[in-house]
């Protein structure tokens, strides 16, 4: 199966404030490059599913806001008329149809022949590996199943834009985790534009080619995955993505002096002349567990957690709030240990103030 | 034996199982007998009088023109509150706000308010209206007042269970206009509530006594305002053979509501199946 094209999608000004006077969306420009997979990911209430339902059309933006596919504006054209493919959290599949009737239906709505109606309903069903239930009914479907057929009877219209509103949020862990694999290789596969809600952050990491953070209405951040977690453009993005630890101390000498010791800042960092409270942010594979001596921090282990391939410790001593790093190996750790810690000065996050 | 059974049920059980045929007793009893009445040659003499289909036929000659009319207005009732109440029943559910909260209350209210005072009501407003008063429409008035509630009730409990407004968005992702959305998925997906609520009217509007007696003249007369009137005016076995035609012609509606509920209780036992063995997708590139 291929799409025709891959469509670039664009929000320009879209704002969104709801009869009852809530701002659930400042306004929002933001740019999807055909084929892209673009993540919108933020706790909830933070307008991530209101611009997914603008961009599907199930809401219209503010007076102003405008939805652009390609060159075409589509601000004005209600869902059915944009050509989308949705999935929905709950699937929203039809009980009254059966999997291959589901599959068939957006095909079935805009008039196609009996014949090629059939050989595309079993052209996705193949796809996706699920021709051997093509007659089962909803109710019949474990969750996976349900999740795969929504999936099918979004792709089987062929649309420009796939819209994807937390799909995987129903399911428990571990067949979350397969189900991401396979629509990550689906997505590549089909060069479609994608455009993927989600809450959960290793979900969004996995998937996204860029991704957007989300905060009560506001865009936090846009950019790749690793610019999201290497380089977090304020605090709430360090704090929502992954586990982050800060440090707040005294600058002196280029060393931020802290109750566990004095770490050594970058040059450029050090070279500012500058003293005074500053604060960096540190992710715990950053830091890397040494003997005291030879280290440029102390702590003590307040608890350890095995965890297979490596020891989550939280550390007191370290600064003011407790610090949690990951120790990789088999060594033990006993509460009340004292470790060592370095931290290579280009591993440290400084937030633009 | 009969000691095994005794020791594994004690006193308290057969205490309870002699009480509750005791009920079910005194409750079937009238009606056992009164139908028995209807084909008794002479109430007064007893079964020995000999069994008889006399009185059923002259229930019949004398009120046929009652039995087609009651048929009739519950049908029209029927397509009245049908017509009506799913629409009704799908914007009150759609839309949720304050306005369609105060609607659903207004629609209700006849449930709560004695048939004789909206018939009265109904009386007052109209009556003036010779030729519509005089009609059966008058009748059917009444009825689609009193009966739209349950019609309204049973489609939105259905609708409401679903999530009709996602099903909804997901077939309008897909293409489909409004008309197509509430012909393929609205309507289908409600069909039990409307099969209910479809019972429920007819078995409502076949059986309502109140209202029509207050809105009736001599030439509109229902089934149970017929009844009334035999019982008032003809001999007992008449009256009871009146009993026995309503019997016959209510009981398959009750049962059919019951099974329509039973139905209605396995489906909602049906839950999403265990994960079975999901083959990977995405394998391979069909062409």
């Amino acid at each position: 199966m291929s799409l025709s094209t891959s469509m670039p999608v664009r929000l320009a000004g879209c704002g969104k404030t709801f009869a009852d006077g809530t701002r659930a969306l400042e306004p929002l420009d933001l740019g999807i490059a055909g084929g892209e997979t673009l993540v919108l990911l933020g706790p909830s209430g933070c307008g991530k599913t209101t611009t997914l339902r603008i961009l599907a059309g199930l809401e219209a933006p503010d007076p102003g806001g405008r939805v652009l596919f390609g060159e075409a504006e589509v601000t004005h054209l209600p869902i059915e008329k944009r050509n989308v493919g949705m999935v929905f959290q709950s699937y929203a599949l039809f009980p009254n149809m059966d999997v291959a009737g589901n599959v068939g239906y957006g095909l079935r709505v805009r008039r196609l022949p009996e014949a090629e109606r059939r050989r595309r309903v079993a052209e996705v069903l193949e796809m996706m590996a699920i021709s051997e239930l093509a007659h089962r009914r909803i109710d019949q479907l474990s969750g996976g199943q349900r999740q795969r057929v929504a999936l099918a009877r979004a792709l089987a219209v062929r649309p420009q834009v796939l819209l994807l509103d937390e799909p995987l949020t129903a399911l428990d862990a571990a067949l979350r985790e397969r189900l991401r694999v396979e629509i990550d290789a689906l997505l590549r596969r089909l060069g479609i534009t994608a455009i993927y809600v989600t809450h959960d952050q290793s979900e969004a990491m996995a998937l996204g080619d860029r991704i957007v953070v989300m905060d009560r209405g506001r865009v936090a951040q846009v950019g790749p995955p690793r610019e999201i977690y290497f380089r977090p453009a304020n605090r709430f993005v360090a704090e929502f993505i992954g586990t982050m630890n800060l440090l707040r101390g005294e600058l002196r000498d280029g060393r931020l002096v802290l109750p566990g010791g004095a770490l050594p800042l970058a040059g450029s960092e050090a070279a500012d002349g500058a003293a005074g409270e500053t604060e960096v942010l540190f992710r715990p594979e950053a830091a890397r567990i040494c003997a005291s001596e030879a280290a440029a921090l102390v702590g003590r282990v307040r608890s350890a957690q095995f965890l297979g391939d490596r020891t989550r410790l939280v550390l007191d001593g370290v600064a003011r709030r407790t610090v949690i790093v990951e120790a990789p190996g088999r060594r033990e750790f006993r509460d009340g240990e004292a470790v060592g810690l370095t931290i290579d000065p280009t591993d440290l996050i400084r937030l633009p103030d | 034996m009969l000691r095994g059974g005794t020791s594994r049920r004690g006193w308290g059980f057969w205490a309870q199982l002699a009480f509750t045929l005791l009920v079910c007793t005194f409750l079937i009893l009238p009606a056992v007998l009164s139908m028995l009445a209807g084909v008794t040659a002479n109430f007064f003499q007893g079964l020995s009088s000999g069994l008889t289909l006399k009185w059923v036929v002259q229930v019949f000659e004398l009120y046929s023109d009652t039995l087609l009319l009651t048929l009739g207005i519950a049908l029209a009732c029927l397509l009245v509150t049908l017509l009506i109440g799913v629409p009704a029943a799908y914007v009150l559910t759609v839309r949720q706000s304050w306005l369609t909260r105060l609607v659903e209350e207004v629609v209700t209210l006849p449930v709560a308010i004695p048939g004789l005072a909206i018939a009265l009501a109904l009386l007052l407003t109209y009556g003036g209206f010779g030729d519509f008063r005089q009609s059966w429409a008058f009748i059917l008035v009444g009825h689609v007042l009193y009966t739209l509630p349950f019609m309204l009730r049973a489609v939105m409990a259905v609708l409401a269970s679903i999530d009709i407004r996602t099903l909804e968005e997901g077939a309008a992702s897909l293409g489909a206009g409004f008309w197509t959305r509430f012909f393929t998925v609205v309507l289908p997906n409600a069909k039990s509530g409307i099969l209910a609520g479809s019972l429920m009217v007819v078995t409502l509007s076949i059986g309502e006594f109140n209202l029509t007696w207050m809105l009736h003249t001599p030439l509109t007369k229902t089934l149970p305002v017929g009844l009334a009137d035999s019982y008032a005016s003809m001999r007992l076995e008449v009256g009871s053979a009146y009993t026995l035609v309503f019997f016959v012609m209510i009981v398959p509606l009750l049962v059919a509501i019951q099974a329509m509920a039973r139905l209605e209780r396995r489906a909602k036992r049906t839950r999403p199946l265990r994960e079975e063995a999901l083959p990977q997708a995405v394998a391979e590139t069909p062409r």
